[in-house]
Parts: structure tokens; sequence; C-alpha cells
């Protein structure tokens, strides 16, 4: 084993390490636990930049921890790993900075920043799972790392949604957890391979079986990818703090589903056994119904948070939808939206946040004329409200060409058709709040900035939202550059369908 | 082979301490000293023996030279290695915090009106204290049917008395029930082992083993002695005795009747129709036992999650878990796996001791233990908090935790065999579970107006609880702790060993 073999732990380790020594801090050691927080988060960034450097040349370093006989934990990192990796650790340093601004003066900050450090942990580790029981492994630690985030506020609401949360999620990890112990006990430990393939010889043997077993992994996973009808916790989780939910929504819980899927189509079944076994067509349904009906939801929300919310269930299954088209194009498009939606929804949610902890706003009718007092807020708004419809050169449009130009490849006219109805669903809800917020006149004067304050709000508030802004704006811009997350998706689209 | 005559000091020192601890009365410092002996000479006893076990398999010794069938032998194998273990690890945490609990607390409410002789306080406690652990050692370790029947009265009668000195007329009233179901149990199952002594002559497991054939004398032998058994370890619907006895009990008490005192007869039942009798015991018994199992584990949970009390609330859950134990017996019997009850049984026995020892220390701090009165504890008391939490998530079985590993075991066995219904079984276990675990954390994380005075938890009563919910996770990430110590000479199925 070479030194790059632990890399994956040590990535894996530089959030777990620090969160468990964030829970034994005294509450008042503020600076201590923000250094830490920060440090962790900047070394995770440099180890996954390490790796991307190992894994871009051409190597797959692996970690194995047997736990008990034939059953082992498998860290690994592939291409499609480093996408989902890179993308946590980096949006996790943005969201620790907006974090420690957020929450400045809230009581628990100690539990709150060890659970988020958990949290981020389960994620990477989702991330760079080499077979499917590591990916449940901590897949269900991410539920639970999650709950007390979520909940954080303590309040009646809060509790309310956390419970409904965790109902779903750990009814899907049921679920999950039977079709992973299902597999295993037909198959042994499939670890996960670009393409698939190591259960090709079982789904000509005994193909009901493996339907169920899809039918079991999807369901299971489907809870987090939101797929309708799972999808009733997530509007409601949007009572969390805004950077929980930015995190959330952009990166851990929703996109450890679709990852998940991802993984099950791709690196478990791979694309010839799952068209023989005809489970795709369903996925597709699924994930176009649920695309609308997230769209159509959208438009009837005053709450900013909850519009956001149900735009999140419908983009989520524009990644869904690609998987199930099993084309080349569509993958590519497919997987990159799993990094544009991340950076776009992050940035909505950071402006949310901004929004209402600056000025209270917390609905779509109070965003009068909000956007001359808040300019770089609205801006940063305004960009990724713009890629969620699908206006070029933002990173939404990237996706969503590939998306269709895969559909069209692949035979399947109809999903251009989805493409522009929910396009122009988008658009039916973002651009109202853009108008709202640019055009109309406030109903009230604004509350002036206090006293000696030059930005609009907190810089640390201020300074993610923009960054991640400014990213969307760029991966869709430089999306033909040779490190964009599009050229990577491209790679590993090659890896997966040229084997 | 032959085992260390160390294997008897399990049995005489804690018998010759509870003499000592007569004549003690109660004084706070030799009693430490005390226990610190005991201890140690069980550990000078179980890891010689332990070592011995790795090396050479099973290990018989004969007390005093006498060989069965006149004199008293013990034995072991990694099934008793695994419950003496536990038995060891639970019985001194729970120790240490009995021992706290001798100390006033510094900022314990002044009621004059309470007893001082309660619980640890009162001078029989801790000779029954001591007599109950030597019992559990004795019956863990006894090879023969006789034996083993003096050790469960021995562990029988030490319980009741030991809830007792809970004082009061509750207590009282729990105790006369819980003797009175103890004493029916030990009858019928006295019973069943005379008629094994009719019909062969000898009381000896081993032999019996060799000599067992089915006939109806020993049909209803093993009936008998499985209705003792089921009444003793609170199946369903033999249970109403115990919620009341463990709720009632001082918390290290409840402590050690529900991770341990239950967890003897299910050892028993596993020995006994998994292995001596296994010839007798057909399909349709173990579809009896399993679904006895399945229904307590619905009927526990959901009295566990209507309880109005905390200790109430973790008493039902032991009901239901031994229900989950006993759901589990078809798909051993099936699979021939042991290995996956173990790590239930065990991480059980860990968790269950963790909660009531977390439960004790807040409702010493709060004076009750009504769930509604303590909203916002786990600001008051995060240590406990954490430690039923993580106990709880081991109960639930998310990964990281012996629960799962046992759930994991069990669910990949029961798939690759003919006893699939009862995964669904050990699945929805996992919500059951969650439901009640969900409750309580819901209350402690509850925002509370602000604590008025100081509501801490001496030391010595958080952090046992919270080492033993650890354990829980070192058994989850390295489960080969356990797992080569309990698979040796696990009696030989079709797959015996560890899979």
């Amino acid at each position: 084993m070479s030194w790059i073999d632990l890399l994956p732990p040590f990535i894996l380790a530089s959030s777990l390490i620090p969160g468990v020594m964030i829970f034994l801090l005294p509450e008042s050691r503020h600076d201590l636990r923000t250094t830490l927080n920060m440090a962790s988060a900047v070394v995770k960034v440099v180890a996954v930049g390490m790796l991307l450097a190992v894994v871009a040349g051409g190597r797959t370093p692996e970690w194995r921890w047997p736990l008990v006989p034939g059953v082992e934990l498998l860290l690994q990192a592939d291409e499609l790993s480093l996408l989902f990796v890179t993308l946590s650790a980096g949006l996790w340093l943005v969201t620790t900075v907006y974090a420690v601004a957020y929450l400045e003066g809230s009581p628990q900050r100690s539990r709150f920043f060890g659970f988020f450090s958990l949290c981020v942990s389960a994620t990477v580790g989702i991330a760079l799972a080499g077979n499917l029981f590591t990916f449940l492994f901590f897949y269900e630690i991410l539920t639970i790392t999650t709950y007390p985030l979520l909940v954080h506020r303590g309040t009646r609401r809060a509790l309310a949604a956390g419970g409904r949360y965790l109902a779903y999620t750990l009814s899907g990890g049921a679920l999950l957890l039977v079709g992973t112990a299902w597999l295993f006990a037909l198959a042994g430990p499939v670890d996960f391979v670009p393409g698939g393939g190591a259960i090709d010889e079982l789904s000509r043997t005994r193909p009901t079986e493996l339907r169920l077993i899809f039918a079991l992994l999807v369901g299971g996973l489907g809870v987090k990818a939101a797929i309708v009808p799972l999808h009733g916790w997530l509007p409601v989780a949007m009572i969390a703090p805004a950077p929980v939910s930015a995190l959330l929504h952009a990166v851990a819980v929703v996109k450890a589903g679709v990852f998940g899927i991802v993984r099950v189509v791709y690196s478990v079944y791979g694309v010839e056994a799952a068209g023989e076994l005809g489970v795709l067509p369903w996925l597709a349904a699924f994930a176009t119904a649920t695309i609308l009906f997230g769209s159509l939801r959208a438009l009837v929300q005053d709450n900013l948070k909850r519009r956001l919310a149900y735009s999140t269930v419908s983009q989520l299954s524009y990644i869904t939808l690609g998987v199930a088209l099993a084309n080349p194009l569509a993958f590519t498009g497919a997987i990159v939206h799993l990094v544009h939606q991340g950076l776009m929804k992050i940035t909505l949610f950071f402006c949310a946040g901004n929004l209402a902890e600056t000025l209270e706003v917390h609905r779509v009718s109070e965003m009068r004329g909000v956007g001359r007092r808040m300019p770089w807020t609205m801006g940063a708004f305004t960009i990724s409200a713009l890629g969620m419809v699908g206006v070029p050169p933002v990173a939404g449009f990237v996706s969503k060409w590939y998306l269709g130009a895969g559909a069209l490849q692949a035979g399947h006219g109809w999903v251009v058709a989805v493409l522009v109805v929910s396009g122009l669903l988008n658009a039916a809800y973002f651009l109202p709040i853009l108008k709202t917020a640019w055009i109309d006149t406030p109903a009230r004067p604004w509350p002036e900035r206090p006293e000696g304050r030059r930005l609009e709000t907190a810089w640390m508030l201020l300074f993610p939202t923009l960054v991640t802004a400014l990213l969307s704006l760029l991966v869709g811009l430089l999306a033909a550059a040779p490190f964009s997350p599009l050229a990577w998706a491209h790679r590993i689209a090659l890896t997966v369908f040229a084997p | 082979m032959l085992g260390p005559p160390e294997l008897g000091w399990l049995v005489v020192a804690p018998v010759f301490g509870a003499v000592l601890a007569f004549l003690l009365r109660g004084r706070s410092w030799p009693l430490v000293v005390l226990f610190g002996s005991v201890t140690a000479a069980t550990v000078g006893g179980l890891v010689p023996s332990i070592a011995d076990l790795l090396r050479f398999g099973p290990l018989h010794y004969r007390v005093s030279g006498w060989g069965a069938p006149l004199g008293i032998e013990l034995a072991l194998d990694g099934l008793s290695a695994a419950f003496l273990l536990t038995t060891l690890v639970v019985v001194a945490t729970a120790t240490v915090y009995a021992l706290g609990s001798l100390r006033p607390a510094a900022n314990a409410p002044a009621t004059p009106s309470a007893p001082i002789s309660e619980g640890p306080q009162a001078g029989t406690f801790w000779p029954l204290w001591l007599l109950l652990w030597a019992g559990l050692n004795a019956l863990f370790l006894s090879a023969d049917l006789f034996n083993i029947y003096v050790a469960l009265e021995l562990v029988g009668l030490a319980g009741v008395a030991l809830v007792a000195t809970a004082g009061g007329l509750s207590a009282l009233r729990a105790a006369i029930r819980y003797f009175f179901a103890n004493g029916a149990a030990s009858m019928v199952f006295l019973t069943g082992v005379a008629l094994v002594y009719h019909a062969h002559g000898t009381l000896d497991l081993a032999l019996l083993a060799t000599r067992v054939a089915p006939g109806p004398t020993l049909s209803t032998a093993l009936a008998l002695m499985s209705a003792g058994l089921m009444l003793k370890a609170a199946l369903f619907p033999l249970h109403p005795w115990l919620p009341t006895a463990h709720a009632v009990a001082p918390a290290p008490v409840s402590a050690l009747l529900s991770a341990l005192v239950v967890k003897a007869p299910v050892y028993l039942l596993l020995r006994l129709w998994l292995d001596s009798f296994r010839p007798l015991a057909g399909d349709p018994a173990f579809t009896l036992l399993g679904t006895l199992g399945a229904l307590g584990m619905i009927w526990g949970s959901s009295q566990a999650i209507r309880s109005e009390r905390l200790k109430t609330l973790v008493a039902y859950s032991t009901v239901a878990q031994v229900g989950l134990l006993l759901a589990a017996f078809p798909i051993v019997a099936s699979a021939g796996t042991w290995i996956g009850i173990v790590f239930l049984a065990v991480g059980h026995a860990l968790a269950k001791a963790a909660m009531f020892l977390a439960s004790g220390g807040i409702a010493a701090a709060y004076g009750h233990d009504r769930i509604r009165e303590m909203t916002g504890f786990g600001v008051r008391q995060p240590l406990c908090m954490y430690a039923f939490g993580i106990a709880g998530m081991s109960l639930v079985g998310i990964p990281g935790t012996a629960g799962f590993v046992g759930k994991w075991l069990l669910t990949t066995a029961g798939l690759s065999g003919p006893a699939a219904p009862w995964v669904a079984v050990v699945a929805l276990s996992t919500l059951f579970t969650a439901g009640y675990v969900w409750r309580v954390l819901a209350v402690a994380v509850r925002s509370a107006p602000t604590p008025s005075g100081d509501l801490a938890v001496a030391r010595l009563q958080s952090w046992p609880a919270l080492l033993l919910a650890l354990l829980t996770i070192l058994l989850g990430v390295a489960p080969n702790l356990l797992g080569e110590i309990a698979s040796v000479g696990i009696p030989s199925g079709p797959g015996g060993t560890m899979p």
C-alpha cells in the first residue's frame, strides 16, 4: 500500500476527527472551534486536490477495512467519486464560512458544528464508497447526523419536520438495507466498476430477483433523491437554518440519493444489464413526473425557501432522468448537473439566508425592491436563477443542452419536450422573483445598515454567496476548458460507456 | 481441551465478595476496594481462558477433578465467552454508577423524607449485586442442565430482591409480581429438566447432544423448559411482569436486569434449540418462536412509544428487543449462522445498560422521569443525551454500531436461505425502534425555557452510560474483536462459523 491509498481515509478523517473534538469543546470556545472548523475544511480541500491529481494520472487509490469476514469497508477513488468528493469538499469550505457567520451568537454551537463535521464526513464516505455495502454504511450515518442539524432550532415545527424526515429516510434506509443484503447474498460484495458488469451473469439467470433488488435499491435511494411520491420530507425540511438547507439541497442529503442511483445503474448493474432487465424506462417515467410535479408545485409557493425546495425536487430528477436514458451524452449532462445544480442551488439558499438574516425577509411577496437594498445578494440570486431556467452561459444551460442532445441521440424526442416545458415553468417561478426584487418599489423603507458597515450584510455571509455565484457562471462559461466539471464528466462517460 | 483453573474464579470471586460485602454494610471506600478486587479476579480468570479458547478451541474444567455426571463441570466456548465478556463490562460499568450514587450529589435536592436505605444505599444491595454477578457467570459457564437450573434460580432471586431494594410500595408490588413469574418459570423449567433426566439419565448438554432422539417425552421436556425460559425472558405474551419491575428498580439494577438477566434465558434457548436439542426442534416450532418474537417486537415498541415515563419506555424496549432476538431464531435455524444473534444480543446488552444508566442520571437530576417534563434535557445533560442517542442508534441498527452488524449478518443470512420473511421483521424493527428512540431525542433537543438552577448529572453517573454506548460503536467499527471470540466452537450448522 502506498501513500496514495491512504488519501481516501485521510479525507474522511479530516472532518471526522475535528468533528469529535468539536463535540468535546465547551460552548464558550468560539475561536478555537472556528479555527478547527476552517482548518479541517481547508485540509480536506487540499487533500482532495491531491487525490484529484492522482486520479487524473490514471490511478485508483483504494483502502480496505475488514469488518466481518467477507464484508469490508472499501474506500476507493475513481473518476465518479472524485466528481462528488470535490463538490462536497469545496462547498463544505464555503458553507463553513457561511455557517460560522450565520450562527453567530446562537446557542448549542458545539453540537451544531460537531454534527456538521460528521455530516460532511458521511457525505465524503458516500462519495468514496467502493462497494454497495460501504455506500449503505455511510448513507445511513448521513441520515442520522443530518437530523440534529435539521432540528437545531428545537422549535415545535422544526421537530415535526425532523420527525417526518426520519420517517421517510429511515424507511428508505430499510429498503436499501434489504436490497443491498439481498444482492450481497446472491452475488457477494459487488465492488463498484465503471460500467458495471459484475452481475451480468445473474441478470440472465435470475432476472426477477434482480428487478426486485433494483426496485428496493432505487426505492430506498429515491427517498433522498426526492422522487415523487417519496419527496414529502424535502419541502418541510426547509425549516432548518440556512447553511443546513444550503448544504442539504446542494450536496449532502439529496445528492447522496441521486449519486446512489448513478452508482446502482452504472457501477453495479451496468447499462447493458439494466437495459436487458427493462428497469430504466420506469426510472425515466418517475423522473419525468417528478420534474413536472416539482416545477408546478414551486409555482404556487410564497415562502422563498419552500419555492426553492420544490425547485430542488424538480432539478434533482434531471439527473435521474439523464441516468435513466442510458446514453453517453445524456449521462454526461446528468452527472455534470450534479455539480452545476449544487453550485446554483447553494447560491440560491445562501441568498435566501442573507435576506432572512439581514432584512427578516422570508416570503417572495416581501421581496419588493430588495434588489436596491442588497444588490450583491440579489445579483448572485439572479445569476443562479437564470442558470436554473437554463439561460446561457450559466451552468444550467450546459447540463440541459447535453441532456437534450443525448435524448435526441437515443431517440427519446419526448424528453426535449419535457425539458422545454420544465424550462418554461422554471422561468414562471423564478422570473417573477427577479421582477419583484429589482423592479417593484419597496412597501416600506428597508432597515438601515448598522453604523460602520460598508457591505450590505456581514462579509462572511456575502463572500461565500458571491463565490458560488461566480463559480456557477464560470463552470458554464469555461465548460470547454480542460479541467471544467464538463470535461471531467466526459471523462467519466468514457470510462462508463467505452470500457 | 482442559481449561485453566482460573475459570472458577469467575464464580468464586463474586460469591466470596458477596460475603465480604455483607460484612461491610454499604460503606463506601471498602466497597470500592472490594469491587476492584472482584473485577480484577474476574478479568484474571477470563482473559487467560479466552486466550486458551482462541488457541485450542472450547474448554472444559472439572471442579476439583470430578467430571460429569457427578461433579461440577465448567465449559467455555465462543458463545459463553461472548456473554461472559459482556457481563463483565456491563456489571463493572454499572457498579461504577452504583458506587457513584452512594455519594449524595452536591446539587441534589434536599429531600429529607426520602429514606436513606434505597438502592445502593441499602445494606442488602451489595451482597445481592455480587450474587447476581456470580449467578450470571455460573450460568454462562455451566455445561449441564442442573447447574443451569441452580444458576438461573440464583440470578432470578437476586434480581427480585434487588428490585425490592428500590423501596416503597410500588417497588414491593413489582418485586412480588416478578417473584411469582420467576418462581413459576423455574418450576416449569425444572419439570422439563426432570423429564430429560428420566429419559436419558444425564443432564450434561454435550452428552445429551449425542443421545437426543425425537420422542414424546423429550419433546414435552423441551417444550416445558422453553416455556419456563420464555417466561423468564419476558417473551410476548409472557412479558407483563417485566415493564413494572425494570421501570421501578434502581437504575443500575434495571441496567443489569434488562441487559443481562433477560439475556440469560435467551442464551439458554439458543443452546437448547440450536445445539443440544436441535434434532427435536422442527420448523413449526421455530415458526412459533419467531411469530411470538415478531409480535413481541411490535407490541413492546408500540407500548414504548406511548410510555409516559422514560424508564418504562426503556423497559418496554426490552420486551421489543427480546422479541426481535427470538424472531431471528428461524433465520439462525435455517442458515446456521449464530453470530448475527450474538451481535444483536451483545449490542442490546450494552445499549440497554447505557440507556438505563442515562435515564437514571436524567431522572436523578430532575427528581422524576416523566418524559413530558424533561423538555430540553439535552442542553443540561448532554452526556446522558449522547449516551442515550448512541445506544438508541445501535438498537435501531445504524451502521457503525453493534446493532447494525447483527442486523446485517441476519439479513444476509436470511436472504440466502428460506427464512426471507423473517428478514422483513428484522428490517421493520428498525422503524419501530426508531419511533421510540426518536421520541426521547426529540424531547432532548426541544428548546426549553432558560434552565432554572443547575441540573448537572454527577460524572460517575453520566460517563459509565456514555462508555457503554461508545462500546457499541467500537463493536460496530471493529466487530472482529467480538466475532473472532464468539465464533469459536459455535455448534456447526450449515455455516456454523462466520459467513
